[in-house]
């Protein structure tokens, strides 16, 4: 039988993260695009902490995964509820009109 | 005693905080528009109750909770000043909230949860109570950049703030996981015990991801850009908040990962911190000069500031660390009195925040001028003033330490940025009166004549301010 070792779940997970950073960097459209590479971030880091969790034995890393669901879940809703203030402001949500300020 | 009442014990601020702010959520969301005054006397008296709290509560050193909670000296150090931050703009703010009609009583409550997650933050002895601390402060911090919803500029620094927040807290968490992975533990003593000198390259790795969520958090280059938009575009006591209470939660739990986490791999961790600190104090000292905007000029000035903060952190040792809290404790003062200031800086019931808008205000307000100018020299470190101190501690670590040109690039980048507090003392006092400001509100005009006699009589009691930060650095070793 296939088995996956620690560092196949690591390449993986760095991947993702890569993909989403990447997404936030060079995604010059759309800011909800900016939100889901959010997401992907956090999700390749629970993919880390499972796998390290599985890895060492140890369940504190599971542990710290379900927090940071919990706790993606309110960023989301907070960033959702930022962006259609934004939104009503602007009459945009394209990153390129974010140009109030300098900078 | 039980076991629980005893680790209760020991959080006793952070239970006032969190008990007192679901108290006030349900208290404006039943009483509705009438509350708002009340809400924020409770909230400023919670803040107050908290201090009261950790100033005549136990000496002792104890961890509780699983090991993820931690009480001690630097703790209870860093919780008192960021306290006091959070009340003093709390209060200071009213006047301005009031006259933008956006004094809801949500106000009280976020600044509340915010500085909840401070506390949990500085106490935090693990990487998940440093992470949710960290979120509960960033998650109530992005939602008051925007609080002036109807104004595009609050909610633009409101959106980038939270992108960018998110983004650094994506890597934190990164650098968190990796460390888990390597040392097989969340606690920082762990954590430190796995990690005892060997720099494996996952641990270092962790470390690094790790420091750049913290530098975002403080405002450190290179991951400083958020700060000069939202410092501009936040509601003037949201920037004063940023400012001072959460700048010192920053830098506090910067001090206690890196030196509780990492005293095996001191050599890997300088360097970082030397690069950010050199980063920092070079371009607040340069991109300071071309701002017209005293709210951005502040923002750099902030990352200026910073930077020496983290020269005592890059000397080390309990001389260094001791140099950066009284650093902290000064630039705290400094701040609160210079936003002080700018929230006093009203013409015809309309806020302005043009250095041009100051000009010739010694003609005009006389006192403000002379309070404000005394901050400027303050900040720019000039003696016998506080901040001339605070520079003087954390350069004379490092010189300690041997790192001579730190400091000398340090206070070349000091008389750099001289040169534009010292221009708007110089806007105040020789330039032609601008329109009068209106009559200011007691409260901001109490912080600033405040702040501005500890500045000035500062130089007398030394001995005081130190032996409190000596102590306080003591716990960490």
């Amino acid at each position: 039988m296939l088995t996956i070792s620690l560092s196949q779940f690591l390449i993986v997970a760095a991947i993702l993260f890569t993909l989403g950073v990447a997404g936030i960097v060079l995604n010059h459209k759309n800011i909800i695009i900016v939100l889901m590479s959010v997401e992907l971030i956090l999700l390749s880091v629970n993919i880390n902490l499972v796998a390290f969790s599985a890895f060492l034995g140890d369940l504190t890393g599971q542990v710290f995964a379900l927090f940071i669901l919990t706790v993606a879940a309110a960023e989301a809703a907070i960033g959702l509820a930022i962006l259609v203030c934004y939104y009503r402001n602007r009459g945009s949500i394209a990153i390129d009109d974010i140009n109030m300020m300098k900078g | 005693m039980s076991h629980l009442s005893l680790a209760l014990a020991h959080c006793l601020p952070e239970f006032i905080l969190a008990a007192g702010t679901l108290f006030l959520v349900l208290l404006g969301a039943l009483r509705g528009k009438e509350s708002d005054g009340l809400v924020t006397e409770i909230a400023a008296g919670l803040l107050g109750a908290a201090i009261v709290v950790i100033l005549l509560g136990g000496m002792t050193t104890a961890v509780v909770f699983g090991g993820a909670f931690i009480d001690d000296g630097f703790g209870r150090f860093m919780k008192v000043l960021t306290l006091a931050g959070s009340l003093v703009t709390l209060v200071m703010s009213q006047d301005f909230l009031a006259r933008e009609k956006i004094d809801k009583f949500e106000f009280p409550v976020l600044i509340l949860l915010a500085t909840l997650g401070m506390l949990m933050l500085i106490s935090a002895a693990g990487l998940i109570a440093l992470y949710l601390g960290l979120e509960l402060m960033s998650l109530a911090l992005y939602v008051i950049a925007a609080f002036h919803r109807d104004n595009i500029r609050a909610s633009e620094a409101g959106l980038k703030y939270f992108v960018l927040g998110a983004l650094s807290s994506g890597m934190l968490l990164y650098g968190a996981s990796l460390l888990y992975g390597f040392a097989g533990t969340v606690s920082f003593a762990g954590i430190a015990e796995t990690i005892n000198g060997k720099a494996s390259l996952g641990a270092v790795f962790g470390l690094v991801f790790l420091m750049a969520g913290l530098a975002f958090k403080m405002s450190a280059v290179p991951f400083h850009m958020w700060t000069p938009d939202v410092y501009e575009g936040a509601p003037t006591p949201v920037t004063a908040f940023f400012a001072t209470a959460v700048k010192m939660a920053a830098v506090a739990i910067t001090l206690r990962v890196i030196l509780t986490a990492f005293p095996g791999i001191a050599s890997q961790w300088r360097q970082i911190v030397i690069f950010i600190s050199l980063l920092s104090m070079v371009l607040g000292a340069f991109a300071a000069i071309g701002q017209t905007n005293i709210k951005r000029l502040m923002a750099y000035s902030a990352i200026g500031h910073i930077g020496f903060a983290l020269v005592g952190l890059a000397a080390g040792g309990e001389a260094g660390v001791s140099g950066v809290l009284a650093y902290m404790a000064i630039y705290l003062v400094m701040t609160l009195g210079t936003f002080a200031g700018i929230l006093s800086m009203r013409v015809n019931g309309e806020g302005v925040e043009n250095i041009s808008d100051l000009s010739g205000l010694a003609k005009t307000d006389g006192v403000m001028a002379f309070f404000l100018a005394m901050m400027m020299f303050s900040l720019a470190g000039i003696p016998p003033l506080a901040g001339f101190f605070a520079k003087w501690y954390v350069f004379n670590a490092a010189i300690q330490a041997g790192l001579y040109w730190l400091a000398v690039i340090g206070i070349l980048s000091s008389a750099v940025a001289a040169f534009y507090y010292l221009r708007v003392v110089k806007v105040m006092y020789f330039d032609e009166p601008a329109p009068a400001f209106d009559e200011p509100a007691p409260a901001p005009r109490a912080v600033l004549a405040v702040t501005g006699i500890l500045v000035l009589v500062l130089f007398a009691y030394p001995g005081v301010f130190i032996e409190a930060t000596t102590a306080a650095a003591q716990s960490l070793f």
